[in-house]
């Protein structure tokens, strides 16, 4: 069983999109149920996967049993199935979201999400980087699906924006692994990593080339500073629930830099150790800034969401970048512990936020989510309360987990005034853009109209559906939060296991544990 | 051969920049069209340029160097599948866009009009 687990969390979307393709022709109820099921199945093999990783072993696959470097292998390590883990959690929450009649209006809405989750899943467990190109051309190629996924003007305009951005990106991503394998004449990480050290000098500069192209591509992906314009308009205008799941895809990005920066380019890379370590921590505080100041200016709860993932990718870049204290190597585990701590908070709030403002748009058919005035909305104080409590999430003030994430990264940060001068003034931007945002939509409004018409249903129990599917982001917070004990202890030694890639490299190209 | 591959690559590389810096969406997508031939050329050129050697070490005398690197060959051809199916998919993008947004600027409208 586990010989087979590595793959597991590629194969079961992959073949749950292709079934669902087969399967067209049922009835939607019974696409979303076999939909539903595939999901579940997929949060316990990651819940699996964890539970075998978790005690520091790294399962490797060897996909036709071809040794490394010569074959691809897939890696899951403690990073790789964190990540696989908050995908498929936050896939199971947009899924239920997507299942109020979202999904109707466009067609192999569930094919396309499947294959997102597909790409999203390779990309984590792959140990090759042409491979992770290739699973990063499956999830973009979903991704346009889902975005466009219901049509209508705006969305095509930001649409073609977002495609052909990625397009460059893919690009650059092709010319960065050809430098690096003209450079170090490999392409799997960990062969990456022990061959970086012995780089020749007349190949040093193509090798620092093909890096820093390399940290442009997965920066495009993340929404860096100056990277990002493409996100607030991409995210504002797609559906809630793609929007939902779309907070993963920056994650994505800050998993490829950390996973290069300290695999490739970690502390035993010789000449190219801490490659990215110049740009990345002055890019990422820009990004929170500007993040936030988007916020300040939003004029739609969609909008804001969208301007705080931007801020989010910033602070958690800010945490990975955060230099070691002692001056001794490059890689601060302490700050990388805090920010994987950070990522699962920062990406369910931001989902939550896109489900709240599908919700206020539901339900306020004149202004839909910009913060004007309008006739209250039914059951305000259901919908004020869910509010309140995701500001505070995505504030990250007490007692949430976004105030844990951020005293983590603060005190990772300790002797370095500047990064805490950003984040606590950008804390507290973000505390007012919600507020402001908080008020517009729920204290200004104008006595509830009697003569309002009913909510406009998408199916019966739509609504029914979207509550549990924001009630489900809740609980993860929430369980965020309760469990911060144990989840901080298990993203420290993940931090270590990242600090010290020797048995990273050990594991993929040694000789022990063959039989995978 | 060297200077002319790289001049290929090169001009390939600067046409395809300026297309897809273009305001209307056919000339962007001709400049990614560009942009995804350089980048194969690219690729070719990364194990090392070699005339009339074979891409496998067949016999025990062929030397390390004397043979044409076989996986940026590989490396290719799932570059060529994946951008003509990306290219394909902004094709039709763009003539989505052309028939919702009413022209076929980049940002649905072309300046001093309102094209919507």
């Amino acid at each position: 069983m586990n010989a087979h687990l590595a793959i597991a969390p590629i194969l079961a979307p992959f073949l749950a999109g292709v079934l669902l393709l087969a399967l067209r022709d049922l009835p939607m109820p019974l696409r979303r149920w076999f939909a539903l099921c595939a999901l579940l199945a997929q949060v316990g093999i990651a819940i699996m996967l964890l539970a075998a990783v978790a005690g520091g072993e790294i399962l490797v696959y060897r996909l036709g049993n071809w040794p490394a470097p010569w074959g691809i292998v897939l890696v899951a390590d403690r990073l790789a199935a964190w990540m696989v883990l908050i995908t498929t959690l936050l896939a199971l929450v947009a899924l239920i979201h997507a299942s109020d009649g979202t999904d109707r209006k466009g067609r192999h809405f569930h094919v396309l999400f499947q294959m997102q989750l597909f790409g999203l899943t390779g990309a984590f467990l792959t140990g090759d980087l042409f491979n992770l190109f290739v699973f990063f051309e499956i999830l973009l190629i979903s991704s346009y699906g889902l975005m466009l996924h219901g049509g209508g003007a705006a969305r095509t305009r930001a649409g073609l924006h977002y495609v052909v951005l990625n397009l460059l990106g893919s690009t650059v991503f092709l010319f960065a692994a050809g430098l690096i394998y003209a450079s170090l004449g490999s392409l799997n990480m960990a062969d990456l990593a022990a061959k970086a050290a012995s780089v020749a000098p007349e190949n040093l500069g193509l090798a620092r080339a093909g890096g820093l192209l390399l940290l442009a591509v997965f920066a495009l992906k993340a929404a860096l500073l100056p990277l990002h314009l493409w996100l607030p308009a991409t995210y504002a205008n797609t559906s809630a629930p793609v929007a939902a799941l779309f907070a993963i895809m920056t994650k994505v990005g800050a998993y490829a830099i950390l996973r290069t920066s300290t695999l490739v380019f970690g502390d035993g890379a010789g000449a190219l150790a801490g490659l990215f370590e110049p740009w990345l921590l002055p890019a990422a505080l820009a990004t929170l800034v500007v993040g936030m100041l988007g916020a300040l200016a939003a004029t739609s709860l969609g909008r804001l969401a969208a301007w705080l993932v931007v801020s989010s990718v910033g602070t958690l870049l800010i945490a990975f970048a955060l230099a070691q204290p002692g001056g001794v190597g490059t890689v601060n585990a302490a700050g990388i512990a805090a920010g994987l701590y950070y990522l699962p908070h920062g990406t369910f709030a931001a989902a939550l936020l896109f489900l709240l403002a599908e919700a206020l748009r539901r339900r306020r058919p004149a202004s839909a989510d910009a913060f004007a005035s309008d006739a209250d909305v039914a059951r305000y104080a259901l919908w004020g309360g869910v509010f309140f409590v995701a500001a505070v999430a995505a504030a990250g003030l007490p007692p949430l987990s976004g105030f844990v994430g951020k005293f983590l990264i603060l005190q990772a940060a300790a002797g370095q005034p500047w990064v805490w001068a950003v984040i606590l003034v950008s804390a507290l931007a973000g505390v007012i853009a919600l507020a402001r945002a908080g008020s517009r939509l729920f204290f200004s409004a104008t006595s509830a109209d009697a003569a309002a018409p009913p909510l406009p249903l998408n199916e019966p129990s739509s609504a029914t559906r979207e509550l549990v599917a924001i009630g489900g982001l809740l609980g993860l917070i929430f369980a965020l939060t309760l469990g911060a004990g144990p989840v901080v202890e298990f993203t420290r030694v993940t931090a270590l296991q990242l600090a010290d890639p020797a048995a990273y490299i050990a594991a993929v190209l040694g000789t022990e544990g063959v039989a995978r | 051969m060297e200077a002319l591959i790289a001049l290929a690559i090169g001009l390939l590389t600067g046409c395809g920049v300026y297309l897809v810096l273009r305001a209307h969406t056919f000339p962007v997508v001709l400049g990614l069209t560009l942009l995804s031939y350089a980048v194969n050329l690219f690729l070719f050129a990364t194990g090392r340029l070699v005339v009339g050697q074979p891409p496998v070490i067949g016999s025990a005398t062929a030397a390390l160097g004397q043979l044409a690197d076989p996986l940026p060959q590989a490396l290719v051809l799932t570059a060529i599948v994946i951008g003509f199916a990306m290219t394909a998919f902004v094709i039709m993008l763009s003539l989505r866009a052309r028939a919702e947004l009413g022209n076929d600027h980049v940002d649905g409208q072309d300046e001093g009009r309102t094209g919507r």
